[in-house]
């Protein structure tokens, strides 16, 4: 099965799952008590504004019908009007999407980049004391929810050692630089701006940190006893007889193999990662989309939260598809799509 | 008739022994494991503290609506070892109390879902390749394409926010990930020679699948439960965290912890110390978790 084909069949069954997850989705909104066009004009617009507005929005239809005009809106990009911004739900989630990205591509690099490392280290020292401390501190880290990471961050180093701004993306006194690509950290650097580049760095580590951990320790913790095992395997003692060093054992031929479990878990922590970005935003006053969605849900901002949630299913599953091409490349064993095992 | 009676004592008898000494040999290989024992300390202390938090806690009416504003927010004392909040409840006392809402959560979840997971699971795996199969195992695609917590806060959301409502949005998020394990199990098992005997002989499929198959499925499903009460208490205070789940002036664990952030650093222990019961629950059921895993060797969990 050549790659395209793989691409393909899974684009056909991530649509599937998606259409599946927007009946969902709408079956959630529909549970709703209350009347969504009265919640949209307010308690105090005469009756017939509600009725015109039922109209207008299909309410008076039977569901699969509301369904349908429900979809055909979405697909355009159309997800109606939030009773919070009271702005079209597109437009804020463009506005406040690249935040998120930005938060959560950081908080993956902290996740693989430094698990892998810990992990590795602690095979690699294995049963002597670093071994032992990377050990304690990984299964902590697993075992705290990261928003109460991110609340003793806040007090730690924000509060009481005042090392990092607690608020937002970026200092009042700092001017945002022009927008490219709506990451801070990239558009400073591209217009130039090192101050605003160092400053909007210094708001994203306490938050990406707080976001990370909990599957840097995941990874951790999964990379070791890959290790582990490997070291144990019969290709490795002979590589040993055969008098080559450890450590270019450890680099050339464990390391790769050792990798596949890890980043075939990165997908799972992903979407733990952001699960998670929704609490820490929130303590970080973060103006991203998951700030944005939880303040939907307490508001009861039904448009806004079916957009959320439908965009974040879209990220997960392209998400997934990077992990299963990745683990792919790494394990010659699998051919994409043929020798998949689910 | 005698004999026949006299021959079924010893075998009973002997099937006992067998038993108490696979029991022997079980606790063996767990406890040689101190982080395990560690862990099951730390759940059966939660357990104790949650079941008879009226009797153990200092001052159990501080478990509701109640101020004392000569005594709030003092830090911890001899009277109070946590400190007091910003009413002047005693912290320790609510950590109690919140304990018991937190297993009920972990409980009441764990029931509701692993039944159908389980039940589900073994249906798709046994009709591998069928439309059944099909059908469940692409529900599950759906379920698992958004981060539980996140269509878990949006049920929550919609509903009525209560302790209630967000186990039964919990619950509706967390089958699938029994229907997954057990699938993959009764996949492979649906093979296996004493099934096909079983199914030449003639027997029903309701034998097959709850006599034959999920006997060997029972220590994966039951590692994962232990495993899970961590994650679920986990999910259930990030939704109290952010009001979605128990509701003041109860005391939840995460709803304590959102009310206590608010007065940091000054007042840091309102805040720290449910925080730090809440990684005690989760750390004590992942180490008997693990700690079960290997006794079990349940490696699939």
């Amino acid at each position: 099965m050549t790659f395209i084909t793989f691409l393909g069949r899974r684009a056909v069954h991530s649509v599937f799952v998606l259409l599946g997850l927007s009946i969902l989705i709408f079956i959630i909104a529909r549970i709703m008590p209350g009347d969504p066009a009265r919640m949209a004009v307010g308690a105090r617009a005469p009756q017939w504004v509600v009725d015109n507005l039922r109209e207008q929005m299909h309410l008076t239809e039977p569901l699969h019908v509301q369904y349908y005009y429900w979809l055909r809106d979405a697909l355009r990009g159309d997800f109606g009007i939030s009773l919070v911004t009271r702005r079209p739900v597109a437009d804020d989630i463009k506005e406040f999407f690249p935040a998120t990205l930005e938060l959560a591509l950081l908080a993956g690099l902290i996740n693989g980049a430094g698990g892998i490392i810990l992990g590795t280290v602690s095979a690699w020292q294995r049963d002597k004391w670093v071994d032992n401390v990377v050990r304690v501190i990984s299964y902590l880290g697993v075992v705290t929810p990261s928003f109460i990471f991110a609340v003793l961050f806040l007090l730690v180093f924000g509060m009481a050692l005042e090392w990092m701004p607690t608020m937002g993306r970026l200092s009042h006194e700092i001017a945002r630089p022009s927008t490219v690509t709506g990451l801070l950290t990239i558009d400073s650097l591209l217009a130039g701006d090192f101050r605003a580049f160092l400053d909007a760095l210094r708001h994203l580590i306490l938050p990406a940190v707080a976001l990370g951990l909990g599957g840097m320790s995941q990874e951790a913790r999964i990379t070791r006893s890959t290790m582990a095992d490997n070291l144990n395997k019969d290709y490795i003692a002979a590589e040993r007889a055969l008098g080559i060093p450890e450590s270019v054992i450890m680099r050339s031929f464990l390391l790769k193999p050792s990798l596949i479990p890890t980043v075939s878990i990165l997908a799972l922590d992903f979407a733990a990662t952001i699960g998670n970005a929704f609490l820490v935003e929130l303590i970080f006053n973060w103006p991203g989309i998951s700030r944005y969605g939880i303040n939907a849900m307490l508001r009861k901002d039904l448009n806004a939260i079916s957009a959320v949630i439908l965009i974040l299913g879209v990220v997960f599953i392209l998400a997934n598809i990077a992990v299963d091409i990745v683990v792919a490349r790494l394990d010659p064993r699998i051919q994409l799509g043929a020798g998949r095992s689910e | 008739m005698v004999a026949v009676n006299s021959e079924i004592v010893p075998a009973k008898s002997l099937a006992w022994a067998k038993r108490s000494e696979n029991l022997r040999r079980n606790w063996y290989k767990f406890s040689r494991n101190r982080l395990s024992i560690i862990g099951l300390s730390a759940v059966l202390l939660v357990t104790f503290l949650a079941v008879f938090a009226p009797l153990v806690a200092p001052y159990p009416e501080h478990a509701s609506a109640f101020v004392d504003f000569a005594n709030a927010s003092r830090s911890p004392c001899r009277e109070y070892p946590f400190g007091t909040d910003v009413v002047g409840r005693d912290i320790m006392s609510r950590i109690f109390f919140g304990f018991r809402f937190s297993l009920t959560m972990g409980v009441v979840v764990l029931a509701l879902v692993v039944p159908p997971g389980v039940i589900l699971g073994l249906m798709a795996g046994y009709y591998q390749g069928r439309w059944m199969d099909t059908v469940i195992m692409r529900t599950t695609d759906i379920f698992l394409a958004v981060p539980p917590l996140v269509l878990a806060l949006a049920i929550c959301s919609v509903l009525t926010p209560n302790l209630f409502n967000a186990m039964l949005a919990v619950s509706l998020m967390w089958w699938p990930w029994y229907c997954r394990l057990v699938y993959g199990l009764a996949s492979t098992l649906r093979n296996e020679f004493f099934v096909a005997s079983a199914e030449t002989m003639g027997a029903s499929r309701f034998h097959l699948l709850f006599r034959e198959i999920l006997p060997n499925c029972i220590s994966p499903i039951f590692t994962k439960m232990s495993l899970d009460m961590g994650w679920v208490i986990l999910i259930g205070s990030s939704l109290s965290f952010v009001g979605l789940g128990v509701q003041p002036p109860r005391p939840g664990l995460g709803t304590m912890v959102a009310d206590g952030y608010k007065y940091l650093p000054d007042q840091w222990w309102i805040a720290v110390f449910p925080a730090l019961a809440i990684v005690l629950v989760v750390l004590g059921f992942n180490l008997l978790g693990d700690g079960l895993r290997d006794m079990l060797a349940a490696e699939e969990v």
